[in-house]
């Protein structure tokens, strides 16, 4: 049964994103029997070439792809190394657990009507500051060069990297390092960046490179704060895909392996750069900086990190307020009224959405954790090393969903199977799986091989083993691993709408559904009901091995 | 120019099952049969009402509608249990951020050679959703014209529910609602609206950032290039033959040299525009402009009733008339519960439910459905949906209704803007 | 309590095409073997193959017999040889109760009595609840060699046991375990750096490298 596992996933994860991929590849070279287009070229890609903008919308794809984990991983790293030693990291870890719950879609809401020029910052200085009786015309959201949809960007996938960080750092003895390194003189800033970051940023990379996928080819963010004129091309790509003129689905196919494309090539960048870096890098950890501006880099590490996290809990604080906010008119700093009927009008259609939402999430995540757990600990027992199984993990995660959903659904279709939370269930298992095993595997490798040897010699069976000793070891990995596939499983918009025909509501189709014509109150209540659910799920993830390991003083991981 | 795909292909798939039957051998010949004539007992008879009632009796119903709009997805609940209680059909408003996704899952299902098993059983769409289903033979019909209430929206007298955009009906969809294009302006801001789009240019040079747009290719958008172009050329009649019969350049030349002028007076000087009404909608909530458009004529005073807009906003109608149209409901060829889709869609027609859609303390839209051929009881009820604040729309008398273009102008102009605004 | 014995017929292991070592010994009950050399010889390497743990990426040849059973192909549960390692390795989510009731084989009556016992014999009585991670360094070593001995082993693996405890605390430890060692009439086999671990051992010396 184990042997099956490994195997199991690969299918899962490559069979459906290939098929999906075909059945975009051939309309992209002018093939689409059921329009009578059958004479293949390469119209289309020329077409695309011609479309206007196009090179505007690759150019902020790219961008996207490249600034956003770029930023991210700097402002994570400056913040930990500022952090090192000290008991913020305990207390940001508490913080961020939380906040990586909140769905894209609903961080963005909540950052639009915060920066907007008729926003809550501009209303809290005006008019006495400021003396705006009208919002100032400002282009804030949706600027030409996408500034605010990679500030959106960077603000959600912080503490995603943040919370890797975390979870690995006690595999690094992280403590040792920084301790051996002050003993050699160097400042805790210091002693972090070139004792600990080293070691740290491999482990990082892998989720660095989910991040970059999904930077290149969002659609969500884009829609709600990114550039329109032209959007970046994943925002396109969906637009032609929905477009009444059927032919023009030939030219969503060809850009949807463009997009495929644009992903690929940020990640080259990142690779490139990584290498031309790292020596650099090496050379500067070697000349014996030891504390020359730690000063500077406590600071910057330190307040850009709050600024960030700050403005990602005023964006969900704003919600709080829409949520209830009577009517509410520039500059007043507060509605004039407060009211529940957002809740109500939401309340009476909230069963269904809510009870498939659970659903989903639930399956999902104890299908593909109960698979993850599988597949590891038969690579475990056999010894293999690990990268054989990797391409297929990573598949989903670098091949944009715009580019292959469509595809799929059309397979689903060929195969009879009826559109429902069975069909809906699979493609989440989908996107759920790679991010479960990119947060279990590297915990699930690391266990000191020694626990299991040991057990081993002391008689017990490899199945007694892993039952009384592995399981319960990587108790807080494999809780954290839930709650982020269920979080996953709750932010998916575009494979619920396409697999599901649309029929099963989730939270989030229906808080997407409304964002396109809804006033705001009841999207902030749509949108704070998809960020309570994956919260409870990070908040029983991160209590849960607290409440069961309260006697057992080594089984509380150390942070720094 | 795009042309719209042949329909060979189509009928291809459509005739699968035909070409199936007469490869039959004898021996599973009555297999075959029997198979055909449960297949054709599924397709209901709309001249039979009776037994179209039977047949959609305890069947579900996928009804595939935009859902961006909470007073339109509360008033389609109280539909279904409406439907549920009179003829126990268990409708599902499935709720669609674009009506395009709908139409791209029945393709997709074609595609896949699914003609009789489909997923969308009743679809809320028009001009250029209809165009380009009804051209690939998408649509189940005609079947419209039989349904009991459709003798209500008086078609002989009210032509425009005959043709969608141009497109000939031909009873493949049935109408639902009335819309047509409205401003509607702050007076505590602007003294006042601009008489029409064309005095729109006077009126932004005026009061610099208070008015914008959708941007196209938008429904509303596009809706207003319309509106514009229409104002703008001399001979219209163009406008309602497709596309390729005239000189696309020179005839829409007026419009762009009008949106040139416009666009640097536009909120953030026409660098940036509202993805769709909603948007345009809040921008008027949050007082960044002053001036917008809406192709629900109450939009506004129900929304000023709601509190959401202030006491100040007037709504007013464009003096050199104003596009109007119909939006309808379709069945696709391959949809499940055809049945029950027919049921729903008469009961929408029926004077309780248009009441109900155009009482704007439900839905607040306009009635499709021709009052006059109603008792005086229901004229009276209808008459008192009227609201009586002053941001309500004036009465569409003397003011003329403008036809929508051919569908194949949409496509030209939201492509031209594109290629005209969108920065390389 | 008569012992088995332990030997080790023309062993070696190679990595990468290299020869790690070679070895021929017997090793008799309550004797140790002490092997010794410096890091990379291949000790840790010898005690992985014995024990049924060695990495794929090493070729090992040679036969292990324990009394008259041939060790050679047998999962590592079913070898019955135990290992103590640098740490002592107490399960941190078990208590020392529990730690100790992990090793006794399932056809073993009276379990809690014999943990009781076994505690009771290195004098940590009434530590059965405590969380291992709140004893000192002596005695998680203890609980850690009792927790071998209660899994029965017939032959013993000592990876450097010592060389993490201080030095006062180290000859206590020592002198602890060889002793219960011979008592129990086990084979041992000990890998080092520690000339002063070999004498204790008292038993062939082999230097490898």
């Amino acid at each position: 049964m184990l042997r099956a596992a490994p195997a199991l996933m690969v299918i899962l994860l490559v069979i459906p994103v290939l098929l999906g991929l075909a059945a975009v590849v051939l309309p992209a070279f002018g093939y689409l029997p059921v329009l009578g287009l059958t004479d293949p070229g390469l119209a289309v890609w020329r077409e695309l070439l011609e479309v206007p903008g196009i090179g505007h919308s690759v150019a902020l794809s790219l961008a996207a792809g490249v600034i956003t984990p770029l930023l991210a991983l700097l402002l994570v790293m400056l913040f930990l190394a500022a952090v090192s030693g000290t008991r913020w990291a305990r207390i940001m870890r508490q913080l961020v657990a939380p906040l990586l719950a909140v769905p894209h879609a609903a961080a963005a809401f909540g950052l639009a009507f915060l920066i907007a020029p008729s926003g809550l910052a501009l209303r809290l200085i005006s008019p006495e500051l400021s003396g705006w009786q009208r919002p100032p015309d400002l282009l804030i959201l949706n600027d030409p060069l996408g500034l605010s949809m990679m500030a959106g960007l960077v603000l959600k996938e912080i503490p995603f990297l943040l919370l890797m960080a975390l979870a690995v750092l006690p595999q690094l003895h992280a403590d040792q390092r920084v301790a051996m390194a002050r003993t050699l003189g160097y400042r805790p800033v210091y002693a972090w960046l070139w004792a600990v970051a080293p070691a740290l940023y491999p482990l990082l990379r892998l989720p660095l490179f989910a991040v970059i996928a999904f930077a290149s080819a969002t659609v969500d963010v884009a829609l709600i704060l990114g550039p329109s004129l032209p959007p970046p091309l994943s925002v396109r790509i969906v637009g032609w895909f929905a477009d009444p003129d059927l032919t023009t689905r030939m030219l969503a196919s060809a850009a949807a392996l463009l997009q495929l494309t644009v992903t690929l090539s940020a990640i080259a960048i990142w690779l490139i750069a990584e290498r031309l870096l790292t020596p650099l890098l090496r050379q500067l950890s070697l000349r014996g900086i030891r504390r020359r501006g730690q000063a500077t880099i406590n600071f910057i590490g330190r307040s850009t990190l709050i600024v960030t996290l700050g403005t990602l809990m005023l964006s969900l604080m704003v919600l709080c307020l829409q949520a209830f906010a009577g009517p509410w008119r520039f500059p007043d700093n507060l509605p004039t009224a407060w009211t529940i009927q957002h809740w109500q009008s939401v309340g009476s259609v909230l069963s269904t959405p809510l009870g498939n939402t659970l659903l989903l999430g639930l399956t999902s995540v104890l299908f593909t954790v109960a698979l993850v757990l599988a597949a590891l600990e038969y690579e475990s027992r056999r010894g293999l090393a690990p990268q054989r199984l990797l391409w297929a993990i990573y598949i989903p995660l670098l091949v944009p969903q715009v580019a292959f959903l469509y595809g799929l659904t059309l397979l689903l279709e060929q195969l009879r199977w009826q559109p429902g939370l069975l069909v809906v269930g699979f493609s989440h298992c989908l996107f759920v799986l790679p991010y479960v095993y990119l947060t279990l595997a590297d915990p699930y490798r690391r266990l000191d091989p020694r626990w299991q040897q040991l057990a081993a010699a002391l008689g017990a069976s490899p199945m007694r083993v892993w039952w009384r000793i592995k399981l319960p070891l990587l108790l807080a990995p494999i809780a954290t691993a839930c709650a982020v596939g269920f979080a996953v499983s709750i932010g998916q918009y575009l494979a619920t709408l396409l697999t599901g025909a649309g029929r099963v509501s989730t939270l989030t189709t229906e808080a997407v559904a409304l964002a396109s014509g809804g006033t705001r109150g009841p999207i902030a209540v749509w949108a704070l009901m998809q960020t309570i659910l994956p919260m409870l799920g990070f908040a029983l993830a991160l209590a849960l091995p607290r409440i069961i390991w309260r006697h057992r003083q080594a089984m509380r991981g150390s942070l720094t | 120019m795009k042309s719209y795909p042949t329909t060979t292909a189509l009928t291809d798939v459509l005739s699968k099952p035909l070409r199936g039957l007469a490869r039959c051998k004898s021996r599973t010949l009555l297999g075959c049969l029997f198979f055909a004539a449960f297949a054709h007992g599924q397709q209901p008879d709309p001249s039979d009402w009776t037994a179209v009632l039977e047949q959609a009796r305890n069947q579900p119903l996928y009804f595939y509608a935009w859902g961006g709009d909470q007073q339109t997805n509360t008033y389609l609940n109280w539909v279904a249990s409406e439907l549920a209680e009179r003829h126990d059909i268990d409708m599902t408003h499935v709720r669609l951020s674009d009506t395009a996704d709908a139409v791209a899952r029945v393709l997709a299902e074609t595609q896949a050679g699914n003609s009789g098993r489909g997923a969308v059983d009743l679809l809320w769409l028009n001009g250029e959703n209809f165009a380009s289903m009804k051209d690939n033979d998408l649509l189940f019909g005609p079947w419209a014209e039989q349904l009991p209430n459709f003798a209500l929206v008086n078609a002989d007298a009210n032509p425009d529910v005959r043709s969608d955009f141009t497109v000939p009906v031909d009873g493949y969809e049935s109408p639902w609602l009335r819309a047509h294009l409205v401003f509607y302006y702050d007076s505590a801001f602007v003294a006042s609206a601009p008489a029409s789009v064309s005095e729109l240019l006077a009126w932004a040079e005026r009061y610099p950032g208070e008015f914008t747009y959708p941007r196209p290719p938008n429904f509303l958008g596009t809706t207003f290039l319309k509106q514009a172009l229409l104002e703008l050329v001399s001979d219209t009649s163009v406008l309602y033959t497709p596309v390729g019969d005239s000189d696309f350049n020179a005839v829409t030349a007026p419009l762009w040299h009008f949106l040139d002028a416009l666009h640097p007076n536009l909120l953030r000087q026409g660098r940036s525009f509202p993805a769709n009404g909603a948007e345009l909608h809040r921008l008027m909530v949050d007082g960044e402009i002053a001036l917008a458009i809406s192709f629900n004529p109450t939009e506004a005073v129900n929304s000023v009733v709601r509190g959401e807009l202030p006491d100040s906003v007037r709504t007013h109608l464009p003096q050199r008339g104003t596009l109007a149209n119909v939006s309808f409901l379709a069945i696709p060829f391959n949809a499940s519960h055809k049945a029950a889709a027919m049921v729903a869609a008469n009961f929408l027609l029926s004077p309780e439910a248009q009441l109900r859609a155009q009482d704007p303390d439900h839905m607040g839209g306009t009635a499709v459905i021709d009052v006059t051929v109603l008792s005086q009881q229901w004229q009276d009820q209808f008459a008192a949906t009227r609201q009586s604040h002053p941001a309500a729309p004036a009465a569409m008398t003397g003011t003329t209704a403008l036809q929508e273009p051919h569908p194949s102008w949409m496509d030209a102009l939201e492509a031209a803007w594109m290629a005209r605004y969108v920065s390389r | 309590m008569t012992g088995m014995t332990l030997r080790l017929q023309d062993i070696e292991i190679t990595l990468k095409g290299q020869r790690l070592l070679q070895i021929n010994a017997q090793i008799e009950p309550g004797a140790t073997l002490t092997v010794m050399g410096p890091s990379g010889a291949g000790k840790s390497s010898l005690l992985a193959y014995i024990a049924g743990f060695l990495a794929p990426e090493f070729q090992a040849q040679g036969e292990i017999w324990l009394g008259e059973r041939c060790l050679n192909g047998l999962p590592p549960e079913q070898r019955k040889v135990g290992l103590l390692f640098q740490d002592p390795l107490l399960f941190p989510h078990l208590s020392v109760a529990q730690n100790l009731t992990f090793a006794l084989p399932a056809d073993v009556p009276d379990r809690s009595a014999r943990v009781e016992l076994a505690l009771e014999n290195v004098g940590l009585a009434g530590f059965a609840e405590r969380d291992p991670a709140t004893l000192s360094g002596g005695q998680k070593a203890r609980v850690s060699l009792q927790r071998l001995l209660l899994s029965n082993p017939h032959a013993v693996l000592l990876d450097e046991p010592f060389s993490r405890l201080d030095s006062h605390l180290r000859q206590e430890v020592r002198q602890h375990v060889f002793q219960t060692l011979r008592d129990a009439s086990l084979p041992a086999i000990l890998v080092t750096h520690d000339a002063e671990d070999a004498r204790a051992a008292d038993g062939t010396v082999i230097e490898l490298g």
